[in-house]
């Protein structure tokens, strides 16, 4: 599954925020740790807000605070706010009954996108900030640790 | 508040939430409490489930529970295997519920803690578990407890 910028920005913010909920942080805070546009990011924070999930707050000190319930939101439910997370194996048009090796395609990348789905659905953000303060990344095996850090360094 | 009704001692003074290896008179109580949260009466299921976790638990198998025998509001059941498609030694976590009621409390987490605490005393350090794919409520449960995926890909067909 690949993400857009705006989603990725977006799961960070709330992550970020969600850490500390008493605290408020710019967008310019966040961009600076990520390395990433604070425009974008800010625009992604205003949708965040309509969203019901971040409060703005105005003024010297102001910033962004997380309002959501950190346990009972999921990754699944903030992707969704940027994202179709409909079945990517659907493919643009209906099939003909002799495109069998599209039909067979489609149905393995189905299997694909329900995993994902259902993973996406099983972690809360308090869930995924208890992970991101164990560190797992760093006992996993090398590849997999080096896929990680490679993938961290593409964004 | 329901906080205090899980630590409220019961009127045969024990706790609900003390965790214990379970005794041929908890069954009625896990089977009471499996049929209300999966709607399912499992009679001979459970009982076989008693014989051979319960009753011949030795040192790998684990069949706990928590609260009074006609009360039972939390159970987890598991053991250890090994060499299962060259899998190295593990814990194995195949059954766990905690009443309605009793949920948000932590007891769910106690009862995982007390499993794993026992899965390390056997000599073994990781726990495997299988779960549903849309019961998003247990598969949240045990990714809280740091579950991730696993080595191993689960893989089935039907037998028509």
């Amino acid at each position: 599954m690949k993400l857009q910028k705006a989603t990725v920005f977006a799961l960070y913010a709330v992550l970020e925020l969600a850490a500390q909920p008493e605290r408020q942080q710019t967008a310019i805070e966040i961009a600076e740790k990520y390395g990433i546009s604070a425009h974008h990011l800010a625009k992604v924070l205003r949708d965040l807000g309509r969203a019901g999930l971040v409060d703005a707050v105005r003024g010297v000190g102001g910033g962004y605070r997380f309002t959501g319930n950190a346990k009972r939101l999921t990754l699944m439910d903030v992707i969704r706010l940027f994202e179709d997370a409909s079945n990517d194996a659907e493919g643009p048009s209906p099939l003909t009954a002799d495109q069998e090796a599209a039909a067979g395609l489609r149905f393995v990348l189905a299997e694909l996108d329900a995993q994902i789905g259902a993973t996406l659905r099983s972690i809360s953000l308090a869930t995924m900030l208890k992970l991101i303060a164990r560190r797992p990344w760093e006992s996993a095996a090398p590849e997999q640790a080096r896929r990680t850090m490679a993938a961290a360094r593409r964004r | 508040m329901v906080q205090q009704a899980v630590n409220r001692p019961s009127s045969e003074g024990e706790k609900l939430d003390v965790i214990r290896p379970a005794s041929l008179a908890d069954v009625p109580g896990v089977i009471a409490l499996d049929e209300e949260v999966t709607g399912l009466l499992k009679t001979d299921y459970w009982h076989d489930m008693f014989e051979r976790f319960g009753a011949r638990r030795g040192e790998s198998r684990f069949f706990l529970v928590a609260g009074p025998p006609r009360r039972i509001v939390g159970v987890i059941v598991g053991e250890v295997r090994a060499w299962e498609f060259g899998s190295a030694p593990s814990g194995w976590i195949f059954a766990v519920q905690v009443r309605a009621r009793q949920r948000l409390h932590g007891l769910g987490s106690r009862l995982f803690d007390a499993v794993c605490a026992r899965f390390r005393a056997a000599g073994v350090y990781s726990v495997r578990t299988m779960v549903a794919r849309d019961n998003a409520e247990i598969h949240a449960f045990f990714r809280s407890q740091g579950m991730m995926a696993g080595p191993f890909i689960e893989l089935e067909m039907r037998l028509d």
